[in-house]
Parts: structure tokens; sequence; C-alpha cells
């Protein structure tokens, strides 16, 4: 059981994938909450450009793919904005894809480390460099401060923009803010869990602790602490079924929204049956 | 119950004040000219059809939509300057229901939200329970926001909009959508704040039931059509103007009545009814 503890690039993986499981199931809140989903999807994809155009450069990766990733918000954003009969979903769809598209492009012309793409599209334990725990867990802490001290303020402007700014809150710098922190959630978590993975590694922990609670404050503690389960238990379980630890990530993620829906269902209808709310 | 007069306390500088505010959404006006001058300690209704712009002037104060032409002064300085805080209990039709937050989360906004602290001091959740009790909704404070009828709900944005204690509150449509006990709770409510010195402005629909008990009504439909207490306001002619259909307008004892005038055949009658108890007074 305690085999693969052995290996060092085990043990990285394994701290990588619970301090991005914890990230995720924070953020994810906020991306599901402020209906994200779909963008958080397109940038994730976009950043594959900027990290394999990073590669060829011989560039830093983390810089490479954020400031790919924050030039196609900023993108997607104008377009939106100067070209109103363009919707932003579509707008996403053209930036993001294409980002995706240079990025495949450059490699089928190299062809010459298929095995790190293929590591950034579906995530890879082994594609976890020493580095990348130090990101993460720069990453993990600079969000979980961000949450903490605007914690008020960042509920106010989900839950209500408009009344938020009559408030006080600074609604365009949060936004901002905000912005920045799904960009840097999204490339420090790219490497374990890989692009087409992340928007479910994102999303599947809030949609679940959702199901389980109807306070704020307690799905955020909920969705941190079901992220990092997700995350050391899938790559845990990657080490022994050989498959990719993305995948297995999303896998048990979903298994335990399966049984979330199934317990929320459950205790719906008991509680009609006794005659006590269910909250 | 209610109390119709209030007690302005008249400052040389109003409140808030509006000079032909042009307003509105994309480059489109919603309101034009509008001009309005509101008084520390008054309780002012802002009545209109649907569409008329109530809540665009609300906004308008609240610095929400643009000022295309004209001025609106909060305290005599430019809406960026304001400081003074400002209660606001939005239309409820513009809530998130499914929102996964609990009445006493959603109160507790109201309260310092601009502190970097999270959690919320002792003094602040005894400030937000007493808020509750004083609404009669405490016992709901870990409900869901969806799991409460409409007057709770309604009670739960203005426990929020009251909680920080500010001197101006404004209220959009707080009486639509709840019984006829709860909305003399909430008007009662209202009055006994405005004695104890806010100043206080709502939008209504209803007429009879909200706007001819309050002292001072703005009739707008785009502009304003008509401004002053609920006698001289409400004519035939002014909610004509206002609401774009022909109404009665009855006056009773001190009391104003006003009907819509239903299908012609009824018409006649309901005229010379009206015309009648007109002349009575
Ligand atoms: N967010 C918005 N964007 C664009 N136009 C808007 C927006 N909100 C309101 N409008 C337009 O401005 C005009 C005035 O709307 P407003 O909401 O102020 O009316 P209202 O009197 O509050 O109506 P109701 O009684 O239905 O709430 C309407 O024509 C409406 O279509
Ligand atoms: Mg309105």
């Amino acid at each position: 059981m305690l085999e693969p503890f052995e290996y060092g690039f085990f043990v990285r993986g394994f701290i990588v994938a619970g301090l991005v499981g914890i990230l995720c199931g924070l953020v994810g809140v906020y991306v599901v909450l402020r209906r994200m989903s779909y963008i958080g999807h397109g940038l994730s994809h976009a950043m594959i450009g900027g990290a394999v155009v990073s590669y060829v450069m011989a560039f830093n990766f983390y810089a490479g793919a954020s400031i790919w990733g924050f030039l196609s918000a900023l993108l997607i954003n104008t377009i939106v904005r100067h070209r109103r009969a363009i919707g932003t979903d579509a707008a996403i769809g053209v930036i993001t894809t294409a980002g995706f598209a240079l990025g495949v492009a450059i490699i089928s012309r190299y062809r010459t480390f298929t095995r790190n793409f293929e590591a950034a599209l579906l995530g890879n334990l082994m594609g976890v460099a020493p580095q990348d725990v130090w990101a993460v867990t720069a990453m993990t802490l600079t969000a979980l401060a961000i949450i903490i001290l605007t914690y008020r303020r960042m509920l106010f402007l989900t839950f209500d923009p408009e009344v938020a700014a009559y408030y006080g809150v600074p609604t365009a710098w949060l936004d901002s803010l905000f912005a920045l922190l799904l960009a840097g959630t999204l490339v420090v978590s790219m490497q374990l869990i890989g692009v087409t993975m992340l928007v479910g590694a994102l999303v599947i922990p809030a949609v679940t602790a959702r199901l389980l609670t109807d306070s704020f404050g307690r799905l955020l503690v909920l969705s941190g602490a079901i992220g990092t389960f997700n995350g050391l238990c899938g790559t845990y379980l990657s080490y022994f079924l050989d498959v990719s630890s993305g995948a297995n990530v999303v896998l048990v993620g979903t298994v335990l929204f399966v049984l979330a829906y199934l317990w929320s269902g459950l205790r719906g209808r008991l509680g009609r049956l006794w005659g006590i709310e269910a909250h | 119950m209610l109390h119709p007069q209030p007690h302005p306390f008249v400052d040389e500088q109003p409140l808030i004040e509006l000079r032909g505010a042009t307003c509105g959404y994309g480059g489109h006006p919603a309101v034009e000219d509008v001009s309005l001058k509101i008084w520390p300690g008054e309780f002012v209704g802002i009545l209109g059809p649907s569409g008329a712009g109530k809540t665009t002037v609300l906004r308008a104060i609240l610095g929400g939509v643009k000022v295309y032409r004209g001025q609106v002064l909060i305290e005599g300085k430019p809406l960026g300057q304001r400081r003074m805080p400002i209660g606001y209990v939005p239309q409820l039709e513009t809530v998130d229901w499914n929102f996964p937050i609990t009445v006493e989360e959603v109160v507790l906004l109201g309260l310092a939200s601009n502190k970097a602290w999270p959690w919320a001091t002792r003094r602040e959740r005894q400030r937000v329970y007493e808020m509750l009790e004083r609404l009669g909704i405490a016992h709901l404070a870990q409900r869901h926001i969806r799991a409460l009828s409409g007057g709770q709900q309604q009670r739960v944005f203005l426990a929020r909009a009251l909680v920080a204690n500010p001197r101006l509150i404004l209220l959009d449509e707080p009486t639509s959508g709840v019984d006829i006990k709860t909305r003399d709770d909430i008007l009662h409510l209202l009055h006994q704040l405005n004695h104890q010195g806010a100043t206080i402005m709502l939008t209504t629909h209803e007429i009879n039931a909200v706007a001819a008990h309050l002292p001072r009504v703005v009739c707008i439909n785009r502009t304003v059509i008509a401004d002053g207490p609920p006698a001289q306001v409400f004519t035939p002619e002014i909610l004509g103007r206002t609401y774009g259909a022909r109404m009665v307008v009855i006056h009773h004892g001190g009391l104003v009545l006003v009907a819509e005038r239903p299908h012609a055949g009824y018409e006649e009658h309901l005229v010379l009814q009206g015309e009648y108890d007109a002349g009575a007074v």
C-alpha cells in the first residue's frame, strides 16, 4: 500500500495533487457560481499554445502559459466589446481554440516532444518536476490569502454584483484579481491534471459540495476538502491502475458526485417522509 | 396604524438632488430631464407603470447608471465622492435564489463589506440577530434564502439594507409579492425608521395601499410628471398622464382612492360616482 511513496517522483506528484486539489476546489466554487466554467475550459486549452511556444523558444513555461492565458482573456473581452454581434461564448470558442490549434500545429511540426504533449493534454504524474512543487505551493498560498482577505467582498460580488458596487465593493478590481487567480490556478494545475481534464477538476468539487450544503461558507470549506480528496485519491490510484492522473482525479470526483447526488435525493425523500425540512 | 405625518427636518441642503438628469443604458436614455430634491428626513414614494424608469431613478442615485446629461448630487457633492452609506433593497426578481447562501450570510453582507477580516465579529453577529429579531425572522437565520416565503425573503433583504444603520434607505418595490399583513408590517417599520430620522425612498405600483399613505409622491413616466402630497398629485389628469390609462379618483373623508376606469359601459356610472364623492368632500 505504501510502496509508491518510496519513489521521489510519486511523493512529489502526491503533494502537488493535494495542493492542486485544494486550489481547484476553492477557486472552482467561484467559477461555478459566476458561471465561468466555459471560460475556464477555453482558457486551459488556449494555454497549450502558450506552453508549446515557450517550450520551443526555451522560455519559462509558467510565464509563457500565464501571459498567453491572460492575453487570450483580454482578446475575448476586446472582441465582445467592439463587435457586439458576437456573443461571449462564441468569442471564447474562437480565441481559445485558435491558441490550442497553434500549439497542436507546432507540436506536429516538431514531433520531438509528443510525450510531454500527451502529459499536458491528459495530465501525468511523471511530468511533475521539483520546481512545479514550489510553483503550486506558492500559488495555493496566494489563493488562500486572496480568498481569506477578500472573503466578504468576493462573496458580495459573486452573489449580487450590482448591489455590491453600491455598497462600495471595488468590483472591477476584484474581477481582475479573480481572472488572475483563475489563470494562475489553471497554469499550475496543467501538468498534473492536463488541459482536457482541468475544468472537471475545477468544477466537480464545487458542484458536489453544492449538493450537500446551502451555506456559502460551508460550501467553500467542503469544496476544498473534496478537491483535496479527489486529487490525492486519484493520484494514488493512478499509480496502481496505470491511468493518467488527470483522468483519475476526474473519475474519483465523478464517483463522489454521483454519491452526493443520490444522497441528496434520498435525504430529501426521507425528510418529506418524516416531515423534517431538508436544508 | 400608519403615521401619515412625519416630520421632515428642513436643512439648507437636500440630501439628494437630481438636476435635469438624463440616464439610461448603453446610450439609450431610460429617463429624461429628471429634477428632484429629497430633503433629510423625508419619506418619498415613486409611482409609475412598469418600464417607467422607477428602478433607473434609484440606480441614478446609487451611481448604477450612466448620467448622459444633467447632474446627480448627494449631500451637494457629485456621485463619485459619495461617502455616505445607502441602504438598498433591490427588486426581488433580480436576486439569484439558487445561490448557496443562508439568511444570516446575506444580512452580514450589509455590514462592513470593506473589511478584510473574513469572519464576522461577535458584535457584528449580534447586530445581525438584533435586526432579524426586529423583523421577526431570527428563527430563520440558518435557512437557505429559497426556503422562505415571499414576505420573509423581502425582510431578509430589508435586514441587509438596514443592518448598517444607514441614514438613507432606497427600496425597490418592497411591497410587491407579499400579503397584506406583511405589507403593512413593512410600511409600519419604514415609518418608524423615518420617525427616527432615516430618509426613505421607495418605488411602488400600489397607489391606494402604499402611495396614498406617504407624505410625498413622485409620479414618473420617463420623466417627472408630478411631485407632491397624494391629495394634490392624485388627479385623473396626472394619473392619466402617468399610466397612459384613464383613472377615477375618489375623495372620501381625508382619504384618496384611485380606481382604474373599467371598460366602456360602466364608465358613465363611475364618473358620476367619482364626481359626486369628490364634490361631497
Ligand atoms: N439593465 C438594463 N439594460 C438596458 N435597458 C434597461 C436595463 N434596465 C432597464 N432598462 C430599460 O430602462 C427602462 C426603464 O426601466 P426600469 O427598470 O427603470 O423601469 P421600472 O419603472 O423600474 O419598471 P418595473 O416596474 O417593471 O420594475 C425600460 O425601458 C427598460 O427596458
Ligand atoms: Mg423596477
